[in-house]
């Protein structure tokens, strides 16, 4: 059995399972890291939403044989370490705009929220109507509106 | 001192349970043992009913919460409320969260009683308990009216077993002492903590105690806003779900299922190579697919996509949409106009609302380990009584041998109803002979899982002279199945009912009871009636949230729209004009002044308005849809977009309010459910399966299609007890959402959702069933 090696909420992890087993099922079932969401297996839920070296991924649809040793896969689980706190301003935005309901979606939409407002500050920008609009993850109790307002607020928070 | 069999007489029932001006006594115990234990005891105290004028339709007497909380009551005095050491109070709550808030609304309930900090109660999902019989299922937006009282009279009877410690530790009487915050106040300022106090205040023996119930006017955490208990769990990924809790030898098992609708396996043609394959260590057949067990779920849809299964024929095969529309049309009763003046004029419409899909994102999934004398359940479970009795029953067991453990949802809309995955998830693992952690594919749930019954709804009203004479709506369905209990728990207290509600409902089937115990016009039209009609009872169905009110209220406020044209009226004033309650008129002038009604608006966008009344309370939703074609046609890769909702502007009236953001949290999310199903969200029939398999071809609603402004207003309300809330956002959501578009497009749209018809996406294969997860997903980062 092939060993897989990468780094995991930066450390270094190492797995026997075969090159095709998608990064989904190594976090959840081979390493216990289950806040990465299963909602769809086929990248269109985005509930498994992680990062990458630093942006946005879903686990369910990389084979983990396509990881090498360098690369870096933050879940939420790490993510306020990568800001050394004990929460990430979106998390903590998360928190005041009382934004879960069932919570299930929540983890994928912070990740999901972090790398966007990179990705538009990259682009020399702060996060519009528009770019709120390209949000692909799901979330099926509705809470949209206030996934809006956090994504903003968490944005400020960000600096 | 008295032994619970030899409890005096309550005092006689006041028609307002919750206090205000004639406040009433409620009894209770404190339960023998160790460490303090109160419960309430509301066996005797149905409240009294108005007499029944001879108008009105059957909910304004009687409605499905009414009948919910009767068949609670006998049963109150088997939940508890305990006092722990350390100052907290616990609470095993005997319904399912769901993401609807409960938990932090019961324990917002329980600290005002108690005088404790919300924080320091902890409330659970209890597991199944079969002594509460009918007060153990989530649904009917009924779990706070049914439990409010009940935990308000247990939390204060340990308040006044906390005082009664407290005096005799102080040596004052009780009268001189206060509570605060979880402490006990003496004359002197002196206190003693409810933790130092809970074995002091335990009673050996267990003990009648009849109380009074704070004040309303005295409350201080009842009504005030407060976050979500679990948030900061959820956002860091830290609560549990059915699939994120270890049980030991719990593996990944999911199941082959059969091209066409709840067909069946006849054998495993390629079952060593199955085995032979990475990760796989068992395959089974059961009643409802071929079963495989593996290391990771990855390794079990690999497995899935490589069996050779023969299959027998499902119960629909061959059926499509149009052949189940031809079939409703025919069971579709005769609708009779009353008799009404030759020269009135009539508005006739007919419309058709699609299947449609309950999942959550979370899929259908449960843990099971089953052994050979016993077995223990984990789910998400909404009645899990049943849930035990099913499970039992399939695996040759007595209930009590099978222990069901109830895990947060992600998610119900009603899904979660039924115990599909429990079921199946014991049968596995029976015939494995090993513990299973079963997940459903996502694409086993639009296509095997439980739907909303396609329904046609055919309205005829007559009109003279300005006014409405008569309104008769004649909704035909294909079958909702209630076998998840609630039907159980009509046949047993619909006795309860008011002689004339009971003589109204008499002889109707369930879904017809529920039917006619939920639907209210809510306006004066004369003669009103609506009833219901069913056949084809070959779906898997169930009642997805809030049930028949959407289709119902969606045709109903379009025929709306078309009487206040014949008439000459605005919507709104028309609206206005007929509203039967004052709770709807209310609602109505919130969202026309803070929606601005009448606004002038582009060629090619318009407003809509609708009200709902149901779950004791009242909506109404004010939105705005913009369907010009550079809006209908806007891109956004693999996305539906089509006509926005621009804006909507929601009004509730839900009794008392527990916690208004939660309250809002609801409506929200209740918005969201109306626009999809009046816009995009719909599974088609074809050739004995449905088309849609996942997200990208089962359009609930997406961020692209929410309105860029939402706005909520809680009213005000004159009642002093909470109605429902976590379904009452969806009805008058829908319909408003129809009626705009109606308005932008000028045409009355008679199927729903709008775009139901035209199928855009390549279907998923049925053979495998589920599809292969993609490699690709490093070309998508961003």
């Amino acid at each position: 059995m092939p060993k897989q090696t990468f780094i995991l909420n930066g450390k270094p992890v190492t797995v026997n399972v075969k090159d095709d087993v998608r990064v989904l099922w190594v976090l959840r079932d081979l390493l216990g890291v289950t806040g990465p969401k299963y909602g769809c297996g086929i990248n269109v839920c985005k509930a498994c939403t992680s990062h990458i070296n630093g942006k946005a991924f879903n686990p369910c649809s990389v084979r983990v044989g396509d990881l090498g040793r360098r690369d870096e896969v933050t879940t939420i689980e790490g993510l306020p370490d990568t800001v050394g706190q004990d929460l990430h301003p979106m998390q903590e935005a998360w928190i005041d705009r009382d934004v879960p309901q069932c919570g299930y979606c929540q983890p994928g939409q912070i990740m999901a929220a972090v790398a966007l407002v990179k990705k538009v500050r990259r682009e020399g920008r702060e996060i519009s109507e528009s770019d709120l609009d390209t949000i692909r993850n799901i979330c099926r109790c509705g809470t949209y509106t206030r996934i809006r307002e956090a994504v903003v607020q968490g944005a400020r928070g960000m600096g | 001192m008295t032994s619970p069999d030899a409890r005096p007489q309550p005092p006689a029932p006041g028609p307002d349970p919750a206090g205000g001006v004639r406040r009433r006594s409620f009894l209770g115990y404190v339960i023998g043992g160790t460490t303090l234990v109160a419960a309430a005891d509301l066996t005797m105290a149905r409240p009294a009913r108005a007499a029944v004028p001879s108008l009105p339709q059957v909910p304004e007497l009687y409605d499905l919460e009414d009948l919910q909380t009767d068949a609670a009551l006998p049963t109150s005095q088997l939940i508890t409320i305990e006092i722990n050491d350390d100052g907290t109070a616990s609470f095993a709550l005997p319904r399912m969260e769901v993401g609807q808030g409960i938990t932090t609304s019961t324990a917002m309930i329980i600290a005002e009683e108690l005088d404790l900090p919300v924080d320091k109660v902890r409330v659970t999902l209890a597991p199944a308990r079969p002594e509460l019989v009918f007060n153990q299922l989530t649904g009917g937006s009924n779990s706070t009216v049914s439990t409010y009282t009940p935990i308000r009279v247990a939390s204060a009877i340990a308040r006044g077993a906390l005082l009664e410690a407290a005096a005799l530790e102080m040596g004052y009487a009780v009268e001189r002492l206060r509570t605060k915050d979880g402490v006990v106040i003496g004359p002197a300022g002196e206190t003693l903590g409810y933790g130092d106090l809970a074995r002091l205040a335990a009673s050996p023996v267990t003990e009648v105690v009849d109380v009074l119930l704070k004040d309303p006017e005295e409350f201080t955490r009842i009504g005030k806003p407060r976050n979500r208990d679990d948030a900061r769990l959820a956002v860091t990924g830290q609560k549990d779900f059915t699939l994120d809790l270890e049980v030991k030898g719990a593996l990944p098992t999911m199941l082959c299922r059969a091209p066409t609708l709840n067909g069946t396996p006849k054998r495993l043609r390629n079952k060593k190579k199955i085995l032979r394959m990475p990760g796989v260590k068992q395959v089974a057949l059961v009643d409802t697919g071929v079963a495989v067990r593996a290391k990771t779920f990855g390794q079990c849809i690999d497995a899935i996509r490589a069996m050779d299964v023969v299959w027998n024929g499902g119960p629909v095969d061959g059926e499509s949409d149009q052949t189940i529309l031809a079939r409703l049309k025919k069971a579709e009763l005769p609708l009779a106009v009353p008799e009404v003046p030759l020269l009135a004029k009539t508005v006739e419409e007919r419309f058709e609302f699609m299947f449609r899909s309950s999942a959550a994102l979370e899929p259908n999934c449960a843990i099971a380990d089953v052994r050979e004398d016993s077995a223990e359940i984990w789910s998400g479970l909404k009645v899990p009584i049943l849930a035990q009795q099913n499970i039992a029953q399939a695996l040759g067991m007595s209930q009590d041998q099978v222990k069901v453990n109830v895990v947060t949802g992600g998610g119900s809309f009603g899904h979660k109803l039924f115990s599909d995955a429990a079921i199946e998830a014991a049968k596995v693992s029976q015939a494995m002979g090993k513990p299973v952690k079963l997940m459903w594919h996502r694409a086993d749930e639009p296509r095997q899982g439980r739907l909303h019954p396609m329904v046609t709804s055919r309205i005829r009203a007559t009109v003279l002279a300005g006014q409405v004479l008569s309104f008769e709506q004649r909704n035909t369905s294909v079958v909702t199945d209630f076998s998840h209990g609630l039907g159980e728990i009509i046949t047993s207290t619909i006795d309860e009912a008011p002689t004339e509600v009971g003589k109204m409902v008499g002889g109707l089937g369930f879904s017809q009871t529920i039917f006619t115990l939920t639907q209210e016009l809510g306006y004066n039209f004369g003669v009103v009636t609506q009833l219901l009609n069913e056949t084809d009872d070959r779906f898997n169905t169930g009642s997805m949230r809030n049930i028949y009110s959407p289709d119902t209220r969606v045709a109903a406020e379009l025929v709306v729209d078309r009487l206040a044209a014949e008439v000459g009226l605005d919507p709104l004033e028309f609206r206005l004009r007929h509203a039967k309650s004052d709770k709807v008129r209310k609602a109505l002038e919130k969202v026309a002044e803070e929606g601005d009604w009448g606004r002038r608006m582009p060629q090619g966008m318009a407003q809509g308005i609708a009200i709902h009344q149901e779950y004791k309370g009242a909506t109404a939703c004010l939105v705005e849809i913009d369907v010009r074609p550079e809006t209908v046609n806007r891109k956004i890769r693999n996305a539906v977009t089509g006509p926005r909702v621009t804006r909507a502007t929601f009004a509730v009236d839900a009794g008392l309010v527990i916690n208004p953001r939660g309250l809002e949290a609801q409506m929200m999310g209740g918005f969201s459910d109306g626009l999809a199903l009046t816009l995009t969200s719909s599974v088609h029939l074809r050739d004995g399966h449905f088309l849609e398999a996942s997200w990208d071809n089962y359009y609930y609603t997406r961020q692209w299609n929410i309105p860029p402004r939402f706005d909520c207003f809680v009213l005000p309300s004159e009642d002093r007890l909470p109605g429902g809330a976590g379904e009452a956002g969806v009805a008058a959501s829908a319909a408003a959402v129809a009626c705009a578009y109606a308005r932008a497009t000028g045409t009355m749209p008679t199927r729903f959702p709008i775009n139901h018809g035209k199928v855009t996406f390549k279907p998923k294969s049925f053979v495998p069933s589920v599809p292969k997860s993609p490699t690709n997903g490093l070309k998508f980062t961003y």
